[in-house]
């Protein structure tokens, strides 16, 4: 029956690995930091991991300038990779070199943080590079498995991550609450691409896209159920409510430079992955899903800013506020194809203000990294005036001020929720903007104004050291966020050049035939 | 061929397969063991509620701790476990892979042999 027949050759696809040098230079950065320390016998120099991991992602990084000139140039223009499964185009180059700006970032902070804590060691670095590979992945993925692989490298390692500081109590709940509901939610999404497929025969975005474009379903059940597993498994991925409670146990239980990386590259990734997923394979399905998008949004606006409101530990207040914000890029996604420019802006300038935040957060814990109340924030203004002005322009940018990038970013969202007509998300919006300044007013009440008149408030317990690495990463963040409020221009350029390119196209259909979304974000 | 808006009912009455093969099964077990229980005499006895009715008298309760030091192995076997999960299919269809699928699955196992390599240099594999 089966024996003696020959085997027929299976095709298997063409891997442009050129294509791929960002994810990979991440990969094998991360595989060959590990072999390297398990190899190599005796102390390395201080601050060695931490240098290494800032080369690799910034060598990730620079990778992606030549590619994504060859994305944009019309002879080449954006195409589908590797059967299929890899979108090589301006959208996925924009988050992967995002998510290299946060590693960057993240692993400077995490350099002092753990050595502070005596916990210093390769581990988290090389967690970095594979979780930021697997965001890389996942922000290129145009398949939906690919997708789901990317989305379990990012995740597995952030479990991790989230537990190392493994004489902390509160980050081994904080580890194993994240990893219980991030497999829950990875299950959902898994179910509802098993439902994608049962409706669609595919899990390929483009051929998803194709197959609902040419048929109309008389019952779509089965489709409509499927979306909406994928929007609650990628709900809890970006931590939007109501599927946002893991948030800030996670956050505030997590090393403090490791929440800054679950709030920024986590948080990239998985947008990436969303908006790809729903305005690419299922733009066509935009009335059936946004409703549910709205409906997220809604919530993560108001649950993100009154939840925050009556917090007292400064990291919950954050992670809070990433639900805030969460609630803001979710305005952007509802909008379509004409919002994706616009929460991209958001999400690049997102990273640099809550690496910032949580920076200081790091700074102001100090050893055991517990010190995260208001109360151990006074007098912060006297004690160290920069680390102070540095976290006030972090919240004031987080708030929304014009001249820093929190402005133009909610404007982007905000213009894109308008021109769709959604005055009431918009208006929301605004109002939730509002009340969780409110918040951010707080932290920066308590550094400038504890304490009474006569009395200023001094700043109890040890002194806040600031090691070199830390303030370089607080510094660049700072430059973020005020470059990209002063002169927004080149960064909405570059989210609007990125956007008008998701493809899901093969790269033989495509010919620099991107469609184009016009201006959306920035003045 | 079934056109893809039957799915969703197509999908349900495979379902209803499985449900009505689960129910006649439950049926089938609760028949036997309830004639069981109308039929037999019961007198109970301490003895018969043992865990070995004829062996050895179980010493404190289920809840009790192994040795963690057991728990790095079962994380080494979940390791090579996958990795066979995944080479046994692999190695039935290799001929139709072709040289493809044997670089693909070089990089995979050494990937996972220099995860095996950092665990041996951290001294996991030594008994303590």
């Amino acid at each position: 029956m089966m024996l003696a027949s020959a085997p027929t050759a299976i095709p298997t696809p063409d891997v442009v690995w050129s294509a791929l040098v960002p994810q990979l230079i991440l990969m094998i950065g991360g595989v060959v930091m590990l072999t390297i320390v398990s190899v190599i016998k005796g102390r390395p120099i201080k601050g060695m991991y931490a240098l290494y991991t800032v080369v690799v992602a910034s060598a990730a990084l620079l990778s992606t300038i030549p590619l994504w000139h060859r994305v944009l140039n019309p002879a080449e223009g954006p195409s589908s990779l590797v059967g299929a499964a890899v979108g090589f185009d301006g959208f996925s180059l924009l988050a992967i070199g995002i998510i290299c700006v946060g590693v960057i970032l993240c692993a400077l902070l995490a350099d002092g943080y753990l050595q502070r804590e005596g916990i210093d060691g390769p581990e988290l670095y090389v967690l970095m590079l594979l979780s930021a590979a697997g965001g890389g992945v996942m922000a290129s993925a145009n398949d939906l498995i690919v997708l789901f692989i990317g989305l379990e490298i990012l995740s597995i390692s952030a479990y991790v991550m989230t537990s190392m500081h493994a004489r902390r109590l509160s980050s081994q709940e904080a580890g194993m609450k994240y990893f219980v509901l991030g497999a829950f939610a990875s299950a959902f999404l898994l179910y509802g691409i098993a439902m994608i497929y049962g409706a669609t025969g595919s899990t390929n975005l483009g051929d998803i896209q194709q197959f609902l474009a040419e048929n109309i379903l008389l019952k779509n059940g089965l489709l409509i159920l499927g979306l909406a597993l994928m929007t609650v498994g990628f709900g809890f991925k970006v931590a939007a409510a109501p599927f946002h409670q893991w948030a800030p146990d996670v956050y505030q239980g997590a090393p403090t430079p490791v929440s800054a990386f679950m709030a920024s590259v986590v948080k990239v990734a998985g947008f990436a992955g969303f908006i790809r997923v729903f305005t690419v394979g299922f733009g066509t399905y935009i009335l059936q899903w946004r409703p549910a998008i709205f409906a997220l949004a809604v919530l993560s606006l108001l649950v993100g800013s009154i939840g925050a409101v009556v917090q007292t530990n400064v990291k919950r207040m954050l992670a809070y506020s990433s639900v805030n914000h969460a609630g803001f890029i979710l305005l952007g996604l509802q909008a379509g194809a004409l919002g994706t420019s616009g929460a991209m802006f958001y999400l690049g300038a997102y990273t640099f203000m809550v690496i910032g935040s949580f920076g200081v957060a790091s700074l102001v814990g100090r050893v055991g990294d517990g010190r995260q109340s208001l109360d151990d924030y006074q007098g912060l203004s006297r004690s160290r005036p920069a680390l102070a002005l540095a976290m006030a322009f972090f919240l004031l940018a987080q708030a929304g001020t014009p001249l820093t990038a929190g402005f133009f970013a909610k404007f982007g969202v905000i213009k894109a929720a308008a021109e769709t007509h959604n005055w009431s998300l918009a208006v929301i919006a605004m109002l939730s903007a509002v009340i969780s300044a409110f918040l951010y007013l707080r932290i920066v009440v308590s550094m400038y104004f504890g304490g009474s008149a006569e009395e200023p408030a001094t700043l109890s317990g040890p002194p806040v050291r600031v090691p070199a690495s830390a303030s370089i990463a607080i510094i660049v963040a700072l430059v973020g966020t005020l470059a990209m409020g002063i002169v927004p221009e080149p960064f909405s350029k570059l989210a609007r050049e990125a956007t008008a390119q998701i493809t899901a196209q093969p790269a033989d259909t495509l010919r620099s035939g991107a469609p184009d979304f016009g201006p959306v974000a920035g003045p | 061929m079934l056109g893809i808006a039957d799915a969703p009912s197509d999908l349900l009455r495979q379902y209803l397969t499985v449900g009505i093969m689960a129910g006649l099964g439950l049926l089938l077990a609760g028949v036997f063991l309830g004639l069981g229980y109308l039929v037999r005499p019961n007198r109970p006895q301490g003895q018969k509620y043992l865990t070995y009715e004829s062996g050895v008298d179980p010493v404190g309760t289920g809840w009790s701790q192994s040795q963690v030091r057991y728990y790095v192995f079962a994380l080494l076997f979940v390791m090579f476990d996958v990795e066979a999960v995944f080479i046994f299919p692999w190695a039935t269809r290799l001929e139709a892979y072709g040289l493809f699928g044997l670089i693909e699955m070089a990089i995979f196992v050494f990937v996972l042999l220099l995860g095996l390599i950092y665990a041996w240099r951290k001294g996991v594999l030594r008994w303590v």
